[in-house]
């Protein structure tokens, strides 16, 4: 390593100090919220949700901020390791986690269950940003050298596929894709994909009904749910319907913390989880969802602020990928829940209820914390 | 070497600059780039956000609103109905039930198993309760038992800590206390069934309540909209899963106004005693206002029965038995009034003055018109005849020769003007109008021209005449007072009564009235009168009245000559009805009593022995005085009364269940 490429070295009062602390803030206030609303969940309890919720956000920060404290380097030589373990996970879950619980399968380590799609995230923007530092740059946008992220991104997304989950795997196909946007590979392939997707669609779409039909009816008809749930309001379309019967009812100012009808009575489905935020709409109103979209728009312009004022590639591609995938998550989820967007099952970050998101999250924020320390 | 390296070196470091400029700008502008499209879309989620919860918010407010609250009917409660003396007679009983709430049965089939142990729960039964709580959700109550007496339910709470998820209940449902004796005027209530709902124009909501009652038959159908009251109704909390979580607010319903009859139940029970086997009608009527103290049909059944929803072995039972106790035969068995039909025929001549009272009609048994023979009753004749002598011996003759002088359109006019030929203004959907025939009516219903015979046949209440008992009782009760009697059923609403309108005056002069009561009058007590074995001896009470034997057939020439016209000869359903009518006190009137016996035979026989004990069971109470019966119809004691309990077997001595 050259001394032109290493970021700049300092001691560790100094790298304290280097630490984005106005996101480390950021951070704690959007899990704050989501304590709240977990409280508010329960009925008025800790338990079941808030209390584990905030055990894991407090080992999680430290964790974090130990993460912040590593060099940089030590990621970036760490990088495939992480990718090939997380695939190792993936595999082996197809294996020992066969008896999970429907579409979610996780993996016990010790005491710990967990998700290894969701280390996956990151550990998918870990090796596509390695593999961009190696890359030449001139051959970003060459032909051949495009093969291997897009393979990196596609087995992980297969195994992802093949749970079934559906949310995961397009937030990790997203997420990938920002890397190498990022990374600057060229426009036109960009152009190409979107073009080619969009035409694929629309000519299944049109062949319904003529004689070149390429899906089944039954195919069909599921899409159609898919799309527009509303077509089957007890059945698939019961989720989106009540939850936008609980954000529209929260009007301007909300029902009030803990006096949300949709909520307390159970007409809102998966309301610690994937459907917190409608909980939030209906307490607090336009004001309050507002507010929630506000923060993380936020955090992701601090993301974004801290990549561009990184000079160290693995770094800056590191923390514009993690970024844009919390971003994805975020917004993926208020779109579904606000019925912009199918129900595809994808948390709220920092404040739906689960262990290994909260903790693969403030890792993926440990990261951006130590490129941004160690930024050059 | 080390310059070569030298430059190499300095080669590598100028590439390395350059790529460093070159990597960073692109970084930079796609950075920008991609904040800039994850920004827009975060104004499109905002903008997303201010359509649902500002724009739209009303609509999901609501929507919302529907999903939380529930609106739920109060049943109300049901009037209760009373006789005169305020004896209950429909009332709302207490329904000890059981029932089952799955979810905190457990093991419901364990729990079904230890309450068998308790209380019988057949097999059905059983079936249907796993099938109900199956298709509802756990937090339901199914009811397992219904009706139960008290001891079961006793039982099944003297064992509750062993049953879990059972739970006692008590519920009202409608009861009959001496159902069988006022069937044919209360009627009774019953599960309301999908076409009753589909008939109506705008359905009461309350109608939609599983289970709900409704009046089937009777005063319980006639005014069912009085006796229903108004539901009141509770908005209710309820969770995703149809859970009540609590009552918001509750508007109290109204129940329904109570009644008092102006039946004497205790009179009925006298009645259907008195009647014993006998298919037959009685009608008892104040002559003043027009209460009707006495209706009964008989044989009757028990209401109840109905109102849990019958057995098809006991439905079978009531619709084989051949006096058919489900039918309303008071009010709409109609029946030639036979020779009861006189009265009316005798006013009719009087008034069209073709009649001298004193006039003598010579009856020799029988006339000949054109070229029918018409019969009086008494195959000798009755020599000369005057008017009243033609009531009291009832000569059939008299009345042939007047149906001939007065024409049958002015008979009919005054049937009608005695309340014949139309439906009485009674809460009793059964209610009949009979038939007083005139010669439009026969152009119209039979496009026939209306023979002399029509009117001779009529004349005797035969032919096309046919009346009920009740219509013969307010004819009664009119030839009595003189006046429009209007028969009524509803003496108090609410506990207030209800004021009786004076009857109009009928308009028939005095005399006419005196020569007809003067004939019922002879009927009964003097020597030759036909129902004089049914007289009251006491003279305050004497009582007047008219027999009437209506044939069901016509007697062919062929049975005439046979001599075959005995009744006693013919299978029972072809026998002749026996008809009485009268009054009492004859000085001064106070009840109108009129008894049809189905194929009981001769008027005088048959009817008016029950017509005269029910009149003085209504003119004495239960103390009849040895006075009251002639000389040699005394009982040996007073024969004690069967008071009516609530117990529905006593009472009566026939009822069909």
């Amino acid at each position: 390593m050259s001394v032109a490429s290493a970021p700049v070295k300092v001691g560790l009062a100094r790298k304290i100090l280097r630490i984005n602390w106005a996101l480390f803030l950021l951070i704690c206030a959007i899990a704050g919220i989501g304590f709240l609303m977990l409280y508010s969940v329960a009925g008025g309890s800790l338990d079941p949700w808030a209390r584990p919720q905030m055990t894991r956000f407090a080992a999680g920060i430290v964790l974090m901020l130990i993460v912040a404290l590593i060099d940089i380097r030590f990621f970036r030589w760490a990088s495939p390791l992480a990718y090939l373990g997380a695939l190792g996970l993936l595999v082996a879950v197809e294996f020992i986690g066969k008896s999970g619980m429907g579409a979610q399968r996780w993996i016990l380590l010790g005491p710990v269950q967990l998700q290894p799609s969701e280390l996956m995230k990151i550990a998918l923007v870990m090796a596509l940003a390695r593999y961009y530092t190696w890359l030449d740059r001139g051959r970003v946008s060459h032909p051949f050298w495009l093969l291997p992220p897009l393979a990196l991104i596609a087995v992980p997304m297969l195994l992802v596929l093949r749970q079934p989950d559906l949310g995961t795997a397009i937030l990790l196909g997203a997420g990938g894709t920002m890397v190498m946007f990022l990374a600057g590979v060229s426009w036109w392939y960009f152009g190409t994909a979107i073009t080619l997707g969009v035409g694929g669609i629309y000519t299944v779409m049109t062949s319904r009904g003529t004689d070149w039909q390429l899906l089944k009816d039954y195919q069909f008809r599921r899409i159609d749910t898919f799309l527009d749930p509303d077509t089957d309001p007890l059945g698939a379309g019961y989720n989106i319907t009540q939850s936008k019967i609980a954000m529209g009812s929260g009007g301007f100012s909300g029902r009030g913390f803990m006096q949300g009808t949709q909520t307390r009575l159970n007409f809102l489905p998966e309301k610690h989880t994937d459907f917190i935020f409608t909980t939030l709409s209906e307490e607090f109103g336009f004001a309050g969802s507002v507010s929630l979209l506000g923060l993380y728009l936020l955090v992701v312009v601090f993301g974004i602020a801290s990549m561009l004022r990184n000079r160290d590639r693995f770094g800056a591609l590191l923390t514009g990928g993690l970024t844009s995938t919390f971003f994805l998550f975020f917004a993926v989820n208020m779109a579904m829940v606000t019925g912009l967007m199918p129900v595809v099952g994808v948390p709220l970050p920092l404040v739906s209820y689960g262990g290994t998101a909260m903790l693969v999250l403030l890792l993926a924020f440990g990261l951006i914390q130590s490129a941004h320390v160690h930024r050059r | 070497m080390s310059l070569n390296r030298d430059r190499r070196a300095r080669r590598e470091a100028q590439r390395r600059n350059e790529a460093l400029g070159a990597e960073t700008r692109p970084v930079t502008r796609r950075g920008l780039f991609l904040l800039g499209a994850q920004l827009v879309f975060g104004a499109v989620l905002a903008y997303r956000m201010r359509q649902l919860q500002v724009v739209e918010a009303e609509r999901y407010l609501l929507l919302a609103e529907e999903n939380r609250i529930n609106l739920q009917l109060i049943p109300p409660v049901r009037a209760e109905i009373f006789d005169r003396n305020g004896v209950p007679l429909a009332v709302n009983r207490q329904n000890y039930r059981v029932v089952v709430v799955r979810e905190r049965a457990g093991d419901v089939e364990k729990t079904l198993d230890r309450l068998g142990l308790v209380i019988d729960i057949p097999d059905h039964r059983r079936e249907r309760i796993r099938k109900e709580m199956h298709r509802k959700s756990a937090f339901v109550p199914v009811s397992v038992a219904e009706y139960l007496d008290w001891k079961n339910f006793a039982a099944v709470n003297a064992n509750l800590p062993s049953l879990n998820g059972v739970h006692p209940e008590v519920g009202l449902s409608r009861g009959y206390e001496n159902g069988p004796l006022t069937a044919h005027v209360v009627g009774y209530v019953g599960r309301v069934t999908e076409r009753e709902i589909e008939a109506q124009k705008n359905p009461d909501p309350v109608l939609q309540i599983p289970d709900f009652q409704i009046g089937k038959t009777g005063i319980e159908r006639a005014i069912e909209a009085q006796l229903r009251g108004e539901a009141g109704t509770r908005r209710i909390e309820i969770n995703a899963a149809g859970r009540v979580i609590r009552e918001i607010d509750r508007i109290d319903g109204a129940p329904g106004t109570d009644l008092h009859l102006t039946l004497d139940l205790a009179l009925q029970a006298y009645c259907h005693e008195r009647l014993g086997e006998a298919s037959a009608a009685v009608v008892v009527m104040d002559t003043n206002n027009g209460d009707l103290v006495g209706l009964v049909s008989n044989p009757s059944y028990n209401p109840n029965l109905f109102v849990r929803g019958i057995s098809p072995d006991d439905w079978n039972a009531l619709l084989n038995d051949k006096y058919r106790p489900l039918a309303n035969k008071w009010a709409s068995g109609m029946y030639p009034p036979g020779s009861t039909f006189k009265m009316v025929v005798a006013l009719a001549a009087l008034k069209a003055g073709v009649i001298d009272p004193n006039e003598r009609i010579f009856c020799g048994g029988s006339i000949k018109v054109g070229r029918r023979r018409f019969h009086c009753w008494k195959r000798g004749g009755h020599g000369h005849v005057r008017m009243i002598k033609s009531l009291e011996e009832s000569c059939d003759i008299y009345y042939y020769e007047m149906a001939k002088r007065v024409g049958i359109d002015r008979i009919a006019e005054m049937a009608r003007q005695f309340g014949l030929g139309a439906e009485a203004d009674l809460p009793i959907p059964a209610i009949k109008g009979g038939l007083i025939p005139d010669e439009a009516w026969k152009r119209r219903i039979h496009d026939e021209v209306w023979q002399l015979g029509d009117s001779l046949n009529s004349a005797i209440g035969q032919g096309f005449v046919l009346t009920t008992p009740l219509q013969l009782a307010v004819m009664t009760a009119r030839i009595a007072s003189g006046k429009a009697v209007e028969p009524r059923l509803i003496r108090a609403r609410g506990g207030v009564p209800i004021p009786v309108t004076e009857p109009a005056a009928l308009g028939i002069p005095k005399g006419h009235f005196d020569l007809v009561r003067k004939g019922m009058h002879e009927v009964v007590n003097s020597k030759r009168g036909t129902a004089r074995r049914s007289r009251i001896a006491d003279d305050e009470m004497r009582m007047a009245g008219k027999t009437g034997t209506s044939q069901v057939r016509s007697i062919t020439a062929a049975e005439r000559a046979a001599g075959v016209f005995k009744n006693e000869d013919l299978p029972w359903e072809r026998r002749d009805h026996a008809l009485f009518v009268s009054y009492a006190p004859f000085n001064k009137p106070r009840y109108a009593v009129a008894v049809v016996v189905e194929h009981g035979g001769g008027g005088s026989k048959a009817a008016a022995p029950i017509a005269r004990d029910v009149m003085m069971r209504a003119l004495y109470g239960p103390e009849i005085p040895l006075r009251a019966y002639p000389p040699g119809q005394r009982p040996e004691r007073p024969s004690p009364e069967p008071a009516p309990r609530p117990s529905q077997d006593r009472g009566t001595s026939r009822i069909r269940t």
